[in-house]
């Protein structure tokens, strides 16, 4: 055994060829290049079949009802008469509520934690903040249906009611269910990814940046906003792109608080349903090839948005952590 | 004039740096009003039964959800040896022998892979496990969490490897050392803490997620013999009890609630507390 170690070992390397090769294969190194890349390969193997899967089970759905699907408003599994469009119109105003609560409370939580706290309280509240990342899902829908729900219903909703009831926004029934409280949900679950994505980013932008404002007589908010945001700007959107994203595809949260009803109504107090919400609760009970098929072709539908969501984000952050977004 | 305006922008530069921090403020503590609503609500119907019995039929009051906890560290099982490996040989395979173009092609994929929802992961699992055999197991959940697993994993493992000096893979290879050997007895063990940071909180992650499980693994109301039945998980299960009409499966739904987070939190920490070690040596 150590006697065949110690002749590999003395034997001289042959130079090139077939021999070179086999010693090279004799000494491990492309086996476990030739392992590891199997291994790396698969995860391409494996995307592409769960695009493969998703295209194939949904043929029934998009064949019946082709590009009709999208624009169709009703939902009835009785006809077999199927369209998408309350889930992506609630899919779509959930996550823009979202939006509007997250992006200005995590920009500005993002700004504190990079330009005005200090090193070592700015990393503490960054990990609590991605320990709040880390809470499941489920457990936010339950603290939704039993805090948030008649919380809306009792306080927050009448509040809202009283000043721009007027609006169509506002307006008609407040169950504690609908639009609003689950953008609201969604809102509080990723806060934490724009901030600590922002963060980074903010982090990078150079030094002199910060200080050629404030030798120019800016204040320190001046400076932050004039100098230090813009040259972060195309990172920044790359953060809000990556949460949109996540609120796109969100599901059980917005499942327990949305009211699930396929509905498209402008009064943000109505109860609605999303694409994930509809897929997570007829699936099991979905009778029928067609039902079934319509259901995937949704889960299609959400898997294309994010996926090209999730591109654009990663070419923009990578972007700006590149070579810094100058101002223009 | 002049002194005016000055006065207004020191005034504009102080309330917007407080509104700042009010924002930072007010996002963590959030964080403290979860961990105090579970505590309030779940501590006050957390007893040993919910550890140890089955959950009672509809209109009984107590029972547990024994099953549940051991469906989701079943569950959590098969995503760890289905997933971990995968992970951790594409991530050397990232960090130690990629080329450019094809490492990029990896990587890219493997982000996309990361931000798919968790709830079409589930479709694709279903499609892959469930249809071909026509009924839920908890190996098509295993598969669900097991794909959801591997990205995660990827880059947190290339990263790490990364970071390792590259002096360390020059004195190995000086010494005679082969690539591969250098990566096993070298590379690997110098990044072993981060690695297995990466994956605990991988599997931190998967172990609260529900979509996915919905339709694959479907639910339980007893125990799971083998890995061809359903079976209850803690995530499907809060959420079934949570939409409930009944007070009983509420004060349950909490319960499980604050054992779930409490795996969560706990295994973050833990998680954090192996890398702060690792790097202190």
């Amino acid at each position: 055994m150590s006697a065949t170690a110690t002749t590999i070992a003395h034997e001289v390397p042959p130079k090139s060829g077939l021999r070179a090769f086999v010693h090279k294969l004799r000494s491990g190194d492309e086996i476990a290049h030739l392992i590891t890349l199997v291994f790396a390969a698969s995860i391409l193997l494996i995307t592409s079949l769960l695009v493969i899967e998703l295209w194939k089970t949904s043929h029934l759905s998009r064949a019946k009802f082709g590009w009709m699907f999208f624009w169709t408003r009703t939902w009835d599994p009785i006809f077999d008469n199927f369209g998408a469009a309350p889930f992506i119109y609630g899919t779509l105003v959930t996550s823009a509520i979202a939006l509007v609560i997250a992006v200005p409370l995590g920009l500005a939580a993002a700004i504190f934690l990079s330009e005005l706290a200090p090193r070592k309280i700015s990393d503490g509240i960054s990990f609590l903040i991605d320990l709040l990342a880390a809470v499941p899902s489920v457990i936010y829908g339950l603290l939704g249906i039993f805090i948030v729900v008649p919380l809306m219903r009792t306080t927050v909703g009448p509040a809202i009611k009283s000043v721009l009831g007027f609006t169509p926004l506002f307006s008609g029934p407040n169950y504690g269910v609908g639009f609003l409280t689950a953008g609201i949900v969604l809102a509080i679950m990723v806060v934490p990814f724009i901030i600590s994505v922002s963060r980074e980013v903010l982090l990078t932008v150079p030094r002199e940046q910060r200080e050629a404002a404030m030798a120019l007589g800016a204040t320190r908010w001046e400076s932050t906003w004039q100098a230090v945001v813009p040259w972060a700007r195309t990172g920044i959107l790359g953060s809000v792109f990556l949460a949109l994203a996540r609120a796109l595809g969100e599901t059980m949260a917005v499942t327990m608080v949305i009211g699930n009803d396929p509905k498209i109504t402008a009064s943000l107090f109505a109860p609605g349903y999303t694409i994930a919400s509809v897929i997570a609760n007829e699936f099991t009970e979905a009778t029928g090839d067609l039902y079934l098929s319509a259901l995937i072709e949704l889960g299609l539908v959400l898997f294309l948005m994010t996926f090209i969501l999730n591109g654009l984000a990663r070419i923009l952050i990578v972007a700006t952590e590149r070579g810094g977004g100058r101002p223009a | 004039m002049s002194r005016a305006r000055l006065f207004w922008r020191k005034a504009v530069n102080n309330v917007m740096l407080t509104l700042t921090g009010v924002a930072a403020l007010g996002v963590v503590s959030v964080l403290f009003l979860i961990l105090g609503y579970l505590i309030w609500n779940g501590g006050a119907s957390l007893n040993l039964n919910f550890f140890t019995q089955l959950p009672k039929p509809v209109g009984e009051t107590g029972g547990g959800m024994a099953n549940a906890i051991v469906g989701s560290l079943k569950l959590l099982f098969l995503a760890a040896i289905m997933g971990l490996p995968v992970g951790l040989m594409a991530g050397v395979y990232l960090a130690e022998f990629g080329g450019k173009t094809f490492s990029f092609v990896i990587r890219y994929t493997t982000d996309l892979l990361n931000g798919v929802p968790s709830i079409v992961i589930g479709i694709f699992a279903y499609s892959l496990v469930v249809l071909p055999v026509k009924h839920f197991s908890t190996l098509a959940g295993g598969v669900a969490l097991a794909v959801m697993v591997i990205p995660i994993t990827v880059r947190s493992t290339e990263e790490f490897l990364r970071a390792v000096p590259g002096n360390m893979r020059e004195a190995a290879m000086a010494l005679g050392a082969s690539k591969w050997k250098t990566i096993a007895t070298v590379v690997l063990p110098a990044a072993s803490g981060g690695i297995l940071t990466g994956m605990l909180l991988s599997l931190a992650r998967v172990a609260g997620e529900t979509a996915p499980l919905l339709f694959t693994a479907f639910s339980n109301r007893f125990w799971s013999q083998g890995w061809e039945q359903p079976i209850a998980s803690l995530p499907v299960m809060i959420y079934t009890y949570a939409i409930a009409p009944y007070d009983d499966w509420h004060r349950q739904a909490w319960a499980a609630g604050l054992v779930l987070l409490g795996l969560v939190l706990v295994s973050n920490l833990g998680a954090r507390f192996i890398l702060a070690r690792t790097k202190a040596v």
